[in-house]
């Protein structure tokens, strides 16, 4: 019967009806082809140009040096790899200290949920620059911490400061927000009488989380490491400010080349490596995760 | 695996007590139900039947009381230990798992064998077998309550709980559904202890009623005995609707009680009551009552002469309202035989019931108990 309803009510109009969404779309294309689609191409464009001479102050050519890739890859495949090392280890570490404070939030704070929220997101308040900056001395030789550690000699280099896991360290620190508030969001939406049910029908604890919570929070943990492994995987900041010369990542890499270097062509051959990479592997992580309800 | 266990067992509830704070949503509650029976807790909401089943279940801790099926104490066993089942009131279904799965899911739980036979032999029970690879969220209401029955029932547990499992249906799918839990009942013979606020509800479905308000069982009984026989205002009225009268005890005649309320006198058969002086409160179903015009001859003992305020025809019935001499008023029913000759409004009329269909009630109550507590849910 509604179907029948419909058809009488769009008949007469049906042509304007269907111009309307496409005029109502227009702002949005306009905004991505301004913002998105013409700086990739124009960064796309500059990935496969030559240099007009020896110094970068000659400019450079339009061209299809497809080598600026190859080029790129064989000589920057470490840092490409530290990158998604570091950044895939923060990532674990985040969901793993998250996931108890997501969890609580949601089922167990009550009253104190809003407070821990607003503990949660206050960080964002200071800059990024700032916060990796006071990490440096929190970290530092004569710090607190690395005085802790060392009075339990649980430091085999003496210091934190300059090493992978201080890098390690800022990236969780830094991203750990980007983890619990989607972890948050979809625990939060569990109807805490699943859990009961659950238990009726004789599941231990371990059983109601394993078979109840956590499945129906997946779509919490994709979106929250894919929040926190994009952003941190193309992080400079953590590495340029607490890493040593050795942690050096990909973000690092752009950066100087873009900055320092000027060598564009690179910088942007590495950009657009970077980022197919990304897409190749939040494709694979995704289908793997079956995600027919992340939304 | 389940059916190696031995047979349903009584579920006794001793003194049960559970307070929040300083209020006791069940009050030193004890009650034994039979193994095999189907038991409703009615009630208004906030009596305490729905925590009395989450104590049975397991899911609320009883603040002082036992909890026994048949010998064993379970009062403070996890529930997933418990040989008892829950239908949640919004069913409460995983909704990441088909149906199949929902179903599956205790006996996963417990590890046991031959799943796959089991839970189809369940969903042809409910009827749901083509619907079997569907999620939840893609079920109708009527269905997904019986998926939530399935995936209680499939477990055989000793007791099948149920907190108002038709609350969100309809009701016409409603009353499908009553029938429906009564052939699942009487075919798989495990104890149902069903909570409502319905009464209509509880007395179709349920062999033994306990009414509860404020956290005590009022009165416990057949449908029929606390309908026919109310031991309190508040089941008089929380049951269907009622006739109230105050009154004295003017003597005894017989094997009756002569009663007298204003200047007109009622007679109640002794054994309905211990009452033998005093004050007294009276009942009488609206049903029960016969209304003709005044003047008339052989009609039963009690009568009240009084006029017509209101005539409402409602199909199966008519309902009239009789205001009597002292400004009472009165309900009556007439079955809907010979619907010509129905009663004007300002018709003298004498209204009269026999005394075997009285009923008296404790005088201390308060006359309007239970009378607008039934629909606030």
């Amino acid at each position: 019967m509604s179907i029948a309803q419909e058809s009488i009510i769009t008949k007469p109009t049906r042509r304007r009806i269907k111009r309307t969404p496409y005029l109502l779309i227009l702002p949005g294309i306009g905004w991505l082809f301004l913002f998105f689609i013409f700086p990739l191409s124009t960064l796309f464009a500059t990935s496969l140009q030559k240099p007009a001479g020896l110094s970068p102050d000659d400019g450079f050519l339009p061209a299809f040096k497809v080598l600026n890739y190859s080029n790129a890859l064989v000589e920057y495949y470490p840092q490409f790899f530290r990158g998604f090392l570091y950044s895939g280890i923060a990532t674990v570490i985040c969901l793993l200290l998250a996931y108890p404070i997501a969890y609580y939030m949601a089922f167990r704070a009550r009253k104190y949920r809003n407070l821990m929220l607003v503990l949660i997101v206050a960080p964002f308040f200071a800059s990024f620059l700032l916060r990796t900056n006071a990490w440096k001395t929190i970290l530092s030789g004569d710090g607190i911490v690395v005085g802790f550690l060392n009075s339990f000699n649980l430091l085999p280099q003496d210091r934190i400061l300059n090493t992978s896991l201080a890098v390690v360290a800022g990236l969780t620190y830094n991203f750990l927000p980007f983890m619990i508030l989607p972890l948050y969001t979809s625990l939060e939406k569990i109807d805490p009488r699943l859990i009961e049910a659950a238990g009726d029908l004789y599941s231990p604890p371990s059983q109601r989380f394993w078979k109840v919570v956590w499945p129906l929070s997946i779509p919490g943990v994709i979106s929250g490491t894919l929040l926190t492994f994009i952003p941190a995987s193309g992080d400079y900041i953590n590495a340029e400010l607490l890493g040593s010369i050795k942690d050096k990542m990909i973000g690092n890499v752009i950066q100087s080349q873009f900055i320092d270097l000027r060598d564009y062509p690179t910088a942007s051959a590495l950009s657009f490596t970077f980022m197919a990479i990304i897409l190749v592997m939040i494709y694979l992580y995704i289908r793997r995760a079956g995600t027919d309800d992340l939304v | 695996m389940a059916s190696n266990r031995p047979k349903v067992e009584d579920l006794h509830l001793v003194n049960l007590t559970k307070s929040f704070d300083d209020f006791k949503a069940v009050d030193n509650l004890s009650l034994t139900i039979p193994a095999g029976s189907f038991f409703a807790l009615l009630g208004p909401s906030g009596c305490g039947k729905t925590t009395t089943l989450r104590m049975v279940a397991g899911l609320d801790e009883p603040t002082s009381g036992q909890i026994k099926l048949g010998p064993d104490d379970i009062t403070n066993l996890p529930p997933y230990k418990r040989w008892v089942n829950t239908v949640f009131q919004s069913y409460a279904l995983f909704p990441h798992l088909t149906i199949y799965e929902n179903v599956a899911f205790g006996l996963r739980r417990q590890k046991a064998e031959n799943i796959d036979d089991q839970v189809k032999a369940m969903l042809e029970l409910v009827e749901l077998t083509t619907q079997a690879q569907k999620k939840p969220q893609q079920l109708s209401g009527g269905q997904q309550q019986r998926v939530a029955v399935a995936r209680a029932l499939i477990n055989e547990p000793d007791v099948l709980l149920l907190d108002e499992p038709l609350g969100a249906l309809d009701l016409k799918l409603r009353r499908q559904m009553q029938l429906e839990l009564k052939r699942i009942q009487t075919e798989v013979g495990i104890t149902f202890v069903h909570v409502t606020h319905d009464q209509e509800e509880a007395m179709t479905m349920a062999d033994t009623i306990a009414v509860m308000n404020e956290g005590k069982i009022e009165q416990l009984g057949s449908p029929v005995q606390i309908y026919e026989h109310p031991k309190t205002v508040f089941v008089a009225n929380f049951l269907g609707q009622t006739n109230l009268f105050e009154g004295t005890v003017a003597g005894i005649e017989g094997d009756e009680l002569v009663v007298k309320v204003k200047d007109t006198t009622f007679y109640v058969p002794l054994a309905t009551t211990d009452i033998r002086s005093g004050r007294i409160i009276l009942g009488v179903r609206p049903e029960k009552v016969k209304i003709v015009d005044q003047g008339k001859t052989g009609l039963p003992k009690n009568q009240i002469n009084g006029s017509i305020k209101l005539t409402a025809f409602v199909g199966v019935s008519t309902q009239y309202e009789v205001i009597t001499n002292w400004g009472q008023e009165i309900s009556a029913f007439e079955q809907n035989v010979d619907p010509t000759d129905l009663g004007r409004p300002g018709q003298a009329v004498t209204l009269a019931w026999e005394p075997r269909h009285s009923f008296v009630l404790n005088p201390d109550d308060d006359l309007s108990a239970g009378l607008d507590t039934s629909w606030d849910e």
